[in-house]
C-alpha cells in the first residue's frame, strides 16, 4: 500500500465580501427560481371565491421583485469586488484569455471530466481554469436575466432603475420573446445550480483541500507547492 | 384648376352633421389621445381651419380587417367623414375608381399634394419575389418606395404593416416585410394590433391633423397614447391575477366566475395595447371580456408565439407540444443522470487516492 504523506497549508482564499456575495446569490436565486417557476405556472389554489379577499399569487411576484433588486445589486457588487478584492477574486481569472488558461482547462477536462489521471497541475488554490470560465459564463446569464427581468418590469415601474432597461426588450422584438428567453435563462441556473453544487463535494471528497467549507470560513488546505 | 380647398368642418356641416355632432366627436378624440381639456379646443379649431388632409391609403399582402375595424369605428364622423367623403383620395377596397382611371387618381394626388399627403398602408411587402403582391403591374416595394417620397407622414395600418403578421411568421414564404424594413431611415407610425381599434385608427390620423406633426412613439414605433400600456394593466381581471384565481379550462366553474385567463394562454402581460380602455365594437367589449385569451396580436411575431392556449411557447425546433419547462426537465434529468455516472466513476477510478492519503495539516 502506498502511504502519500503530505503537509499541508491553510490559506485564506475567500474574503468575507466575496462569502456574503456567494450567499446572498445563492439565497436570491432560489428565491427567484421558485417564484419564478410558479410565475410561470401558478398553481390552482383558490384560497378564497372572490379576489378582494387574497393577494397570494400578487405577493409571490412581489417576492421575485424583491429579490430581483437584492440580486442585481449583488451582481453589481461582485464585479466591483473583481477589481479590488485578492487576486482569487480578481475578475482577469474569469477570462480565458492567456495560454496558461487553456492549458489548465484542458488538465481540468482530463483529470476531472474524463478521470483520467489525477493531476496537480489542474488544481490551483482559487478556481481552476475551467470552473472560473462556467463562473463567467453564469455572469452572462446575471446579466441576460437582467437585463430581460428590468425590462419586463420597466412597463411596470415608475422607478429609474427599471426604466433604464426599458430599450432592451425591443431588441428581441417585443415582451414576448423577452418573457421566453428569460424562462429559458432559469433553466441554466438550475442546471448549473445541479452540477455546480455535485462538483464542490467531489472536489472536496477527492482533494480534501476543504472546497465546501472554504466558501464558510474562507480557508483551504493546500499543498506547499500550490500555487 | 384651383379648387377652393373645403376644411373638414364644412364638410363635416355638409354632410349632415350638427355642429354639436362635431363637437363631440373633436372631445371623444381628444380623450383618446389623451389630451388635457384645452386640447379639445385645439383639435376644434385645427379641424375648423385646416384643409382636408389628402390620404392615399394602399392594400398589400393583407386581409382587409383594418379596413373593416376603421369603418366600425365607434363615432359616425369617423366612417361617414374621414372615410368616405373627405380625405381617402386612393384606396383599392372602397373608391368606386378602378383600373387606369384609380392609377390616375392616385398618380394625381401624389403629385399635386407632394409632401403634404398622409400615406396609410395595409398588409406587408412581398421581399422574397416582388412579384407576389403586384398592383397596376408594379409591386408592393415599387409602389410603397415611390409613395413613401412625397409623403408628410407614413401610417403602417395593423400587424401585417407593422411587423409582418402572419405572412411573416415562420417560414415566411413571400419574404414579407413590414414597411418600417423596406423604408430605412424613415419614421413609421405603427398603429398595431389585428386589427388595430378603430378609435386608435382614428385617434392618430386626427392627432396628424390638428398637430400637423406625428404622436409621440414608442420604441416599437407605436403611438404612446394608445400603447404605453399592456393589456394586462387595464385589464378588469387583473384583481383575479393577483389573487391567483385561474381559469383552469374553458369550460370549469372558474371560467363562469370570470377569473384570469393567464392560464389559458393569456398574452395580456405581454401585450402592449388599449383593448382593456378603449374596447371593441363602439365600447362593447373586448376578448377577454368574451372569456377569451389575449393573443397578443399587437405585437411582434405573435403567431410564432403561440399556441395561443398556452402561457409558455413551443419551443422553436422542438415541434408544437415542446416549452422551455419540458426541455428544462429532460436537460435536468439527463444533468441528474451524468452526475450520478460521474460519481460512480470517481469512486472506482480515483479509488486509490480516496483510501490512502494521508494529510497532516499544519498552521501557519
Ligand atoms: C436567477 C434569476 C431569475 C430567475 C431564475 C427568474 C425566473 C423567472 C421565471 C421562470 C419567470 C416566469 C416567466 C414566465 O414563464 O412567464 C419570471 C418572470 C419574471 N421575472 Fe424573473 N427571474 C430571475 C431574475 C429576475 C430579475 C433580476 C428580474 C428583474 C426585475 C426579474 C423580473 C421578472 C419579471 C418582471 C417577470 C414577469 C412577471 C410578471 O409579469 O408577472 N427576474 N422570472
Ligand atoms: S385575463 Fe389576461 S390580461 Fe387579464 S389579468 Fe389575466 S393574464 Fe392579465
Ligand atoms: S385583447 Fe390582445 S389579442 Fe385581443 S385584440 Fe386586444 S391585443 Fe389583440
Amino acid at each position: 500500500m502506498d502511504m502519500i504523506k503530505k503537509t499541508r497549508n491553510v490559506v485564506y482564499v475567500w474574503e468575507f465580501p466575496v462569502r456574503l456575495y456567494h450567499w446572498i446569490n445563492a439565497l436570491s436565486i432560489t428565491v427567484l427560481i421558485a417564484t419564478g417557476l410558479l410565475i410561470g405556472h401558478p398553481i390552482g389554489i383558490h384560497l378564497a371565491p372572490e379576489a378582494s379577499m387574497t393577494y397570494w399569487f400578487g405577493w409571490v411576484r412581489f417576492l421575485h421583485f424583491a429579490f430581483a433588486f437584492l440580486f442585481f445589486f449583488n451582481f453589481i457588487f461582485r464585479m466591483y469586488w473583481g477589481l479590488v478584492g485578492n487576486e482569487y477574486s480578481r475578475w482577469f481569472n474569469y477570462i480565458p484569455i492567456r495560454k496558461k488558461q487553456w492549458a489548465q482547462i484542458w488538465a481540468v477536462i482530463k483529470s476531472d471530466v474524463l478521470l483520467l489521471k489525477y493531476d496537480e497541475e489542474s488544481k490551483p488554490i482559487g478556481h481552476n481554469a475551467l470552473a472560473s470560465f462556467t463562473y463567467f459564463l453564469t455572469f452572462l446569464a446575471f446579466l441576460l436575466q437582467c437585463l430581460t427581468g428590468f425590462g419586463m418590469y420597466a412597463a411596470m415601474s415608475q422607478s429609474w432603475l427599471p426604466k433604464m432597461f426599458a430599450w432592451f426588450p425591443h431588441l428581441l422584438g417585443g415582451d414576448m420573446m423577452t418573457r421566453q428567453i428569460h424562462h429559458i435563462t432559469m433553466w441554466f441556473f438550475i442546471l448549473f445550480a445541479m452540477v455546480h453544487i455535485y462538483l464542490v463535494f467531489y472536489h472536496d471528497y477527492i482533494e480534501r483541500k476543504g472546497t465546501v467549507s472554504s466558501m464558510i470560513g474562507g480557508w483551504k488546505f493546500v499543498d506547499k507547492d500550490d500555487k | 384648376m384651383a379648387i377652393k380647398q373645403k376644411t373638414l368642418y364644412e364638410e363635416i356641416r355638409e354632410a349632415g352633421h350638427s355642429r354639436r355632432d362635431f363637437l363631440r366627436f373633436c372631445s371623444m378624440m381628444a380623450a383618446y389621445l389623451g389630451l388635457e381639456s384645452s386640447g379639445v379646443a385645439q383639435v376644434v379649431e385645427a379641424l375648423e381651419n385646416n384643409p382636408r388632409l389628402p390620404v392615399v391609403w394602399f392594400h398589400f399582402q393583407e386581409c382587409t380587417c383594418c379596413s373593416e375595424s376603421f369603418i366600425r369605428s365607434s363615432h359616425p364622423i369617423v366612417a361617414d367623414i374621414i372615410l368616405d367623403k373627405i380625405s381617402l383620395d386612393y384606396t383599392e377596397t372602397l373608391m368606386a375608381a378602378a383600373g387606369n382611371q384609380a392609377e390616375e387618381a392616385l398618380h394625381a394626388t401624389m403629385e399635386k399634394y407632394h409632401g403634404e399627403y398622409v400615406m396609410l398602408v395595409e398588409g406587408s411587402i412581398p421581399t422574397e419575389n416582388e412579384a407576389y403582391c403586384c398592383i397596376g403591374g408594379r409591386s408592393a416595394l415599387e409602389i410603397v418606395k415611390e409613395a413613401a417620397e412625397g409623403a408628410k407622414a407614413i401610417i403602417a395600418w395593423g400587424n401585417c404593416a407593422s411587423a409582418g403578421c402572419v405572412q411573416a411568421a415562420k417560414p415566411n414564404p413571400t419574404g414579407a416585410k413590414p414597411v418600417h424594413k423596406v423604408l430605412k431611415g424613415k419614421t413609421v407610425i405603427n398603429v398595431q394590433g389585428c386589427p388595430p381599434i378603430g378609435e386608435v385608427m382614428a385617434g392618430v390620423i386626427v392627432h396628424i391633423l390638428a398637430f400637423g406633426r406625428m404622436p409621440q412613439l414608442d420604441r416599437m414605433g407605436r403611438p404612446k397614447a394608445f400603447y404605453s400600456r399592456r393589456v394586462h394593466d387595464t385589464c378588469y381581471r387583473r384583481p383575479n391575477y393577483d389573487a391567483g384565481l385561474f381559469v383552469e379550462s374553458f369550460d370549469d366553474e372558474n371560467a363562469k366566475k370570470g377569473y384570469c385567463l393567464y392560464k389559458v394562454g393569456c398574452k395580456g402581460p405581454v401585450t402592449y395595447n388599449a383593448c382593456g380602455v378603449i374596447r371593441w365594437n363602439n365600447g362593447t367589449s373586448y376578448p377577454i371580456q368574451s372569456g377569451h385569451p389575449c393573443i397578443g396580436c399587437s405585437e411582434e411575431g405573435f403567431w410564432d408565439n403561440g399556441p395561443f392556449y398556452q402561457h409558455l411557447p413551443s419551443f422553436p425546433g422542438f415541434g408544437i407540444e415542446s416549452n422551455a419547462d419540458k426541455i428544462g426537465l429532460g436537460l435536468g434529468i439527463a444533468t441528474g443522470a451524468g452526475i450520478a455516472a460521474h460519481f460512480l466513476a470517481t469512486n472506482v477510478a480515483k479509488r486509490k487516492r480516496i483510501k490512502n492519503e494521508d494529510i497532516v495539516i499544519n498552521e501557519k
